[in-house]
């Protein structure tokens, strides 16, 4: 992605609000790269897009999709909310890259996504559609609040489109959170999520290293190095500097 | 207005691989040369480097080296009865953007095409009757043959330092290489790659059900490599981040790692990015170019006088480019006439998941590391029986085990997400292997590119609009060849085994292959063809297109190695022929 320009900021601020002020000055203060797709680090914990519900609402759909247990931490306690957070408040979240010209018209499953809402705005009415469902259905409760049996039972709805949403899709909406989330368990923990290289360590994969042809004709053997990320065996975040 | 410029003798439209080439042939030619390249400059410092390119999300799912659709997409429908609707994301294939092309972020799986390939429609016919050929089947000859381009593939093949093993030199069959390639001069410039734990175990199932296995010719070198040009390159060290990433080793051979050391230094070479050629221009006769049009980042309109117009672009760019321009008559399929647009082809592929017992560590791997089987390609097997045409390879690629795409999935009825989930990926990453089939597609009556009538690109031009679905001889054909890959898979004594069929539509999305082509078909007859035998437009002979939009349909292979071939073919009938004296090169 090219250096943050003064369009990008205004656009920027349109979605993200007051979040996106403080990169400004940010940027200003000599970061330059602002995007979240752009390899930098990031101040975990200072959310850019998502509202305080919003928080809770993902938090509790990843650890229904990735859940904790004896294998190890599950999309929450790997950072994935603020991982898509980051996500939706740069230029994936606008679809920045996508073409958003009209007319809009709903189409075959094979013409693929025909929905005039960018990412971001698929989250915001996606999660209110079905936090607005729980509480009609489960006695004024939102989807966080849900014990964990519900939570799986209506995020199976979505996934199959059985649940009607105000606004979105449900199909597409637990679509795009299902994608979000295996991405932010896999991706490298300079975005935000994977923390500790939770997601790497669950499945043995030793992160972006550079040269395997010593190691490759060892069948069946290991690979024991440890696990790195492209900014190092930390792997994650520090502070902005 | 559009601002005029000096004139140049030759403008290439893209600067990728077959702009590469070809600047570098026609500058040795003592012409000046222009590429014109709507997307960035990169080279391998600083850009590409390994501390940064490895990075999954950024490219291989945000899709980094990529074209954007915000600027240039295409409509899409499965049959004309439907409304196209634009192409809003990325999906079934990623056409690139930027200096060095597609031959930045390819995997480097090079291959030549079957000699019958070249000669699909009468080869077809003489074996097995004409009515073999499915009546709105519109295959044809290329009108080049496999001894004609058979210097080219090995100019191509030296140039970029391919690792292989030779199954057929001069005709003579070598032990450990693919016994059904056409007849080489010689082998390749470099040994095989080092193979996987998995392709090791292929190898062995391939042999044991009776089949012959050999190591995929690698655009990945095995060893460090110097070509013809002078230019060197490094040993690839198995990173497993080749498909959709850029190469930081020197070991991928593309524009930057092949020509463009010797090609940018040249002054007469010179190049534009970040610019956008929206017309080929043409006199008041229609039969002659007269340069090109593009528009820079600023929005500001160029206009390009050349004497001779090379395109360049993406397949289905170059073909958009022809019709915005006029050039060639629009393929209509009601009449089945004309011919801009016409014989689009795709390939249809489809895969069968191994889980294994043991640790195959599929994050060590090269772009081209595989082993495969090359029975049921082309006409490498009796399709009388079988009542269909085509076919396709096996092979066990390890190209990586990147976590996000990359991963060969879980075994049949594990649970989508989920603690089950999340316990099936931490038994099988580690173990588990996937073959791959990649077919070949046909073309059709019923499947062609022309303009949109509704939807418009950032430059206010109608999109391209493509009309494609598959035909039920390439499921059929598909169906008989995952099969075949499934009784190898078996072979491989797994715990399990999940087979992929490619059933259904064809769909714009997810990712299938960036292998797409035709519309500006080659040919003997200008009634079936955009270009002759030389790649030069019948209409207007100062005008030529390269790459696969060429391809009158689309074989069982993937296509760069015949796209290099075919370049250098045309290349030197530019130097030998049309320079000396220009016009047509064929007589319609």
């Amino acid at each position: 992605m090219s250096k943050i320009t003064r369009r990008d900021m205004l656009r920027t601020t349109a979605v993200a609000g007051s979040a996106a002020i403080v990169s400004w000055f940010g940027a200003r203060a000599g970061i330059t790269e602002a995007d979240p797709l752009d390899p930098r680090p990031v101040a975990s914990g200072t959310f850019s897009y998502f509202t305080v519900p919003e928080i809770a609402f993902i938090d509790a759909a990843v650890s229904r999709l990735i859940p904790a247990d004896e294998l190890g931490p599950g999309a929450k306690e790997a950072g994935v909310t603020f991982f898509i957070d980051q996500q939706l408040a740069g230029s994936f979240g606008r679809a920045e890259t996508w073409y958003m010209q009209g007319p809009w018209k709903e189409g075959t499953p094979q013409q693929g996504y025909q929905l005039k809402l960018t990412p971001a705005q698929l989250y915001r009415v996606g999660i209110q559609g079905t936090d607005e469902y729980c509480r009609r259905t489960f006695n004024a409760k939102p989807f966080a609040e849900l014990g964990a049996a519900d939570q799986e039972k209506i995020l199976h709805g979505l996934e199959k489109g059985e649940i009607e949403l105000a606004g979105a899709p449900a199909k597409e909406f637990f679509d795009l959170l299902w994608q979000n989330t295996g991405e932010g368990f896999f991706a490298d923990p300079m975005y935000g999520g994977n923390r500790d290289f939770a997601g790497w360590k669950l499945v043995g994969f030793p992160g972006p290293r550079y040269n395997y042809v010593n190691e490759i004709e060892q069948y069946g053997k290991p690979y024991t190095l440890p696990t790195v990320g492209l900014m190092g065996r930390n792997g994650s975040v520090v502070g902005r500097g | 207005m559009a601002t005029r410029l000096k004139s140049v003798d030759a403008v290439l439209v893209g600067f990728g691989w077959t702009a590469s080439i070809l600047a570098q042939e026609l500058t040795d030619a003592g012409l000046q040369v222009l590429a014109i390249e709507r997307g960035k400059f990169r080279d391998t410092v600083p850009d590409f480097a390994t501390t940064h390119i490895q990075d999954e999300l950024k490219y291989a799912v945000r899709n980094g080296l990529f074209e954007e659709p915000a600027r240039e997409t295409l409509t899409f429908r499965n049959s004309t009865d439907q409304t196209a609707l634009p192409m809003r994301h990325l999906g079934s294939f990623r056409p690139a953007a930027g200096v060095g092309g597609a031959g930045i972020h390819w995997n480097g799986q090079n291959w030549r095409f079957l000699p019958t390939d070249f000669k699909a429609r009468t080869h077809i016919e003489q074996r097995y009757g004409r009515k073999f050929i499915p009546e709105d089947m519109t295959i044809q000859d290329w009108g080049v043959s496999y001894d004609d381009l058979e210097p080219y593939y090995d100019q191509w093949e030296y140039l970029c330092g391919i690792s292989g093993q030779a199954g057929n030199v001069q005709g003579r069959i070598q032990p450990g290489g693919n016994p059904f390639e056409g007849p080489r001069a010689r082998g390749y410039p470099l040994p095989p790659l080092k193979r996987s734990y998995a392709t090791v175990l292929f190898d062995e199932a391939a042999k044991q059900v009776g089949f012959k296995p050999f190591p995929c010719a690698a655009a990945n070198t095995s060893q460090p490599y110097k070509n013809p040009y002078g230019v060197q390159m490094g040993q690839c060290t198995y990173c497993g981040y080749c498909e959709w990433f850029a190469c930081g080793n020197y070991s991928k051979s593309s524009p930057q790692t092949t020509i463009l050391p010797v090609l940018l230094p040249k002054d007469n070479f010179s190049y534009r990015t970040n610019c956008e050629v929206t017309r080929v221009n043409l006199d008041s006769t229609g039969k002659r170019a007269t340069g090109v049009t593009y528009v820079d980042v600023q929005g500001r309109e160029f206009e390009q006088p050349a004497e001779l117009v090379i395109l360049c672009a993406y397949a289905q760019h170059n073909v958009h480019l022809l019709l915005l321009s006029g050039i060639g008559r629009p393929y209509d399929p009601k009449t089945n006439e004309g011919v801009t647009g016409r014989n689009y082809a795709y390939q249809i592929t489809s895969s069968v998941n191994v889980f294994l017992n043991e640790n195959m560590n599929p994050f060590m791997g090269a772009g081209a590391l595989g082993q495969a089987v090359d029975e049921f390609n082309g006409d490498n097997f009796d399709h009388g029986p079988q009542g269909f045409v085509g076919g396709g390879y096996i092979a066990l690629w390890t190209t990586g085990g990147r976590p996000i795409l990359q991963q060969h999935g879980v075994p049949e009825g594990t649970p989508k997400w989920g603690a089950g989930w999340k316990k099936a990926m931490h038994e099988n990453y580690l173990k588990s292997a996937s073959l791959a089939t990649h077919g070949s597609v046909m073309s059709y009556r019923d499947s062609y590119l022309d303009l949109d009538p509704t939807y418009r690109d950032a430059y206010g031009n109608p999109l391209l609009r493509l009309t494609f679905d598959f035909h039920d001889n390439e499921r059929k054909m598909s169906k008989f060849v995952t099969d075949k890959a499934a009784l190898i898979a078996k072979a491989m004594k797994p715990r399990s085994i999940k087979v992929n069929y490619r059933e259904g539509h064809y769909s714009i999305l997810p990712y299938e292959t960036t292998h797409n082509t035709g519309g500006a078909a080659m040919g003997n007859d200008p009634k079936t063809s955009v270009v002759n035998r030389y790649l030069q437009c019948w209409d207007v002979s100062n005008v030529f297109v390269m790459g696969a939009s060429v391809f009158p349909q689309n074989p069982g292979y993937n296509p760069t190695g015949t796209v290099g071939a075919l370049t250098y073919w045309a290349a030197d009938a530019l130097r030998t022929k049309y320079l000396k004296n220009p016009g047509p090169l064929v007589q319609a």
